[in-house]
């Protein structure tokens, strides 16, 4: 055993980072501006909508797609976080979730389509989901500071390979769930590659990719306050902070807002899926 | 005319089909091939036409292979081996994009479980062929609620597929088949998962629609009853083979095989056997010209008590009863026609027998069987009708 060398793996790591950073560094740091850029004015939006009307527009969501009792805790859960003066750190963390959906969606179902449609691309796509869910978050962490900087960027990033997977496997799934007959019904009226999927495979698949994107907010929200560790800011800036100064009443209160935000989110993603 | 014809259509099922097409060819059994090739046999050697405006009805059990070669005529399968052409044009053939417009234009289907589509309303699930064309919006739907009110399903437009019953749901997928007007319909087991109250009426509709429409039909069923109601003709498969084609009385009254005969054993025949099938010949009749010792003497020495009376041409007249000339032999006179009665029960050659029995049960005159210039083709006696319903092979008995 002891005959075969040591595989320098860590080594081989190092450098490819090395080299990518040389050869790809300035096209990552226009990517990064550019994305950096659209968190911001994401950020700035959200933070100029005044409390009292996004609490409004949230407990009026709440109430039309899940009844009275989500419609009451969203009023009490997001008035208290107002009242504990972490309203602007709350939306900080809300736009970067957002951000990181909304790539994690635009990636994730194409290549779940393309999973489900081609046995080739499920082989590949397949084992480099389970890589990007159980390694761990701080492995890619820091490597990614030296393409991104520090800030929300690769905080971003880092969230969408943490938080991408479930809408890939459960676009695949849901597509692979579409009922035979219904394949047969497309094929024998003589539709095309993409009148079948818009007009029938994706309708049909629609509560499982909700549900799949239900699952990538829950991850984003979990991730975005990791992130905070390479200077994401937000809800787990505080909680970051408050561990490093031993504060632990003001990092209680923001991990209740952030528990607050992630139960609002769930329940009101979950019924969009249901509703018709 | 010719609309689809089936050549040696062979299905197999499997990645490595060659060898098992091999051991078709020389006549191995499908057990055989599957042991040795691991290939499954689905249709082997399917071969027969179907006429514009026919409807031709596959039958057989479950595994019998009859859904498989429904889906080789639009290619949902593709078949292994054969021809199948619509109009003269081989579907394997084609490249796709051509397939597409054949399935397009010129056939669409039903199926088993309806397959509408949740998450449109009804009018939208009809559209769906036209869509798929690329009709526009208020053309489509205009032809969808035409094609909705053929089926009777008017005022169920904006509903969801969810809140219709089955039977409903049926005649949705009916009326979506029907929506693009194409020549043929696939239609696959489209009542099987229907009561059975509801699986006649659907039956009886869809003949109805038929007489309008004249399309060509391919209808697949497990249910003989249903087969010999709504087929011209039929094919009876088994172990991926078709063992018999013909129209619903040669399969009842010849069966090709033991396989065949036992599968119409417990078939309800009165439904399938038309008069014409169990009639026997009149085995006298007489004349107005006769007299009525002539007529007696007929009666007497064939065991009669009534006798048929026909003109010249064949033509029915009425009846004589044998006590009416044998009074005007005693009395001496010697025309019929005052004797001869002319309400009689009688019924056309293709009439169904189960339209005929109530009569057949409550009168005591045979039921003359006439065509449409009322010429006496033969006549119906409780014997021969009941020989016919338990199945008896007409031949054996005349």
């Amino acid at each position: 055993m002891n005959s075969i060398p040591r595989l320098p793996l860590a080594r081989w790591t190092d450098q490819s980072i090395d080299f990518l950073q040389g050869h790809w560094g300035a096209s990552t740091q226009a990517f990064s501006e550019q994305l950096e850029s659209f968190i911001k004015g994401l950020q700035l939006i959200l933070i100029s909508i005044p409390p009292e009307l996004f609490i409004l527009v949230m407990v009026l969501l709440a109430w039309w797609l899940t009844g009275g009792k989500m419609a009451i805790f969203s009023l009490i859960g997001l008035f208290f976080i107002y009242n504990v003066q972490l309203w602007a750190v709350t939306m900080e963390t809300l736009a970067m979730v957002i951000a990181a959906v909304l790539l994690c969606a635009v990636i994730g179902i194409p290549l779940g389509i393309l999973s489900a449609k081609s046995i080739t691309a499920h082989r590949i796509i397949a084992p480099v989901l389970d890589f990007m869910q159980t390694l761990p978050a701080f492995v890619y962490l820091l490597p990614a500071i030296p393409f991104f900087g520090l800030g929300v960027v690769p905080g971003v990033l880092t969230t969408i390979i943490f938080a991408m997977p479930p809408v890939i496997r459960l676009t695949d799934l849901g597509l692979r769930q579409v009922p035979e007959e219904l394949i047969e019904l497309g094929k024998s009226f003589g539709s095309t590659f993409f009148q079948m999927l818009f007009k029938i495979e994706l309708p049909l698949a629609r509560a499982t990719i909700l549900a799949g994107i239900n699952q990538c907010i829950m991850l984003s929200l979990s991730m975005v306050v990791i992130a905070a560790m390479i200077g994401a800011k937000g809800l787990g800036g505080v909680v970051w902070r408050a561990i490093q100064t031993l504060k632990f009443g003001m990092g209680f209160e923001a991990g209740v807002a952030i528990v607050v935000i992630a139960i609002i989110l769930d329940r009101i993603t979950q019924n969009l899926g249901k509703n018709k | 005319m010719e609309k689809i014809k089936v050549q040696n259509l062979t299905k197999i099922y499997g990645h490595n089909t060659d060898k098992a097409l091999q051991m078709v060819h020389n006549g191995s059994s499908n057990q055989e091939i599957r042991e040795k090739t691991k290939q499954v046999v689905g249709v082997r050697d399917a071969s027969f036409a179907v006429e514009q405006g026919e409807c031709f009805v596959i039958m057989g059990l479950s595994g019998s292979g009859k859904s498989s070669l429904l889906r080789c005529i639009n290619r949902l399968i593709k078949a292994t081996e054969g021809q199948i052409l619509i109009d003269g044009e081989d579907v394997n053939q084609m490249s796709s994009q051509r397939l597409e417009k054949l399935r397009q234009e010129k056939m669409a289907m039903v199926f088993q479980r309806f397959a509408l589509l949740p998450h449109r309303t009804i009018l939208d699930n009809i559209a769906y062929g036209l869509e798929v064309q690329g009709v526009q919006r208020p053309v489509r739907l205009e032809k969808a609620s035409q094609a909705l009110e053929l089926v009777g399903l008017k005022g169920w437009e904006d509903s969801y597929p969810d809140s219709l019953s089955g039977g409903m749901q049926q005649r949705v997928g009916i009326a979506r088949a029907l929506a693009t007007d194409p020549d043929i319909l696939l239609m696959d087991e489209p009542f099987s998962a229907l009561d059975p109250l509801i699986r006649q009426d659907m039956q009886d509709e869809l003949l109805d629609i038929q007489q309008k429409l004249q399309k060509t039909i391919l209808f697949v069923t497990h249910d003989l009853d249903e087969a010999l109601k709504v087929g011209d003709r039929i094919a009876l498969m088994k172990d991926a083979r078709i063992v018999q084609i013909g129209n619903p009385e040669e399969i009842l009254l010849s069966p090709a095989s033991d396989y065949v005969a036992r599968f119409v054993e417990n078939v309800n025949r009165s439904r399938a056997l038309t008069a014409s099938a169990v009639m026997v010949k009149p085995r006298a009749v007489a004349h107005p010209k006769d007299g009525p010792l002539t007529a007696l003497t007929f009666m007497e020495r064939h065991g009669l008590s009534t006798i048929f009376v026909t003109d010249r041409s064949g033509r029915l007249q009425g009846y004589v009863q044998a006590e009416d000339a044998s009074d005007l032999v005693d009395k001496g006179i010697r025309e019929l026609d005052g004797i001869i009665q002319h309400d009689m029960p009688t019924a056309a050659p293709d009439t169904m027998l189960a339209d005929i029995l109530d009569t057949l049960a409550y009168c005591k005159v045979p039921v003359a069987v006439i065509d449409e210039q009322s010429k006496l083709k033969g006549v119906l006696v409780r014997g021969s009708v009941i020989a016919g319903l338990a199945g008896e092979r007409r031949g054996s008995h005349e």
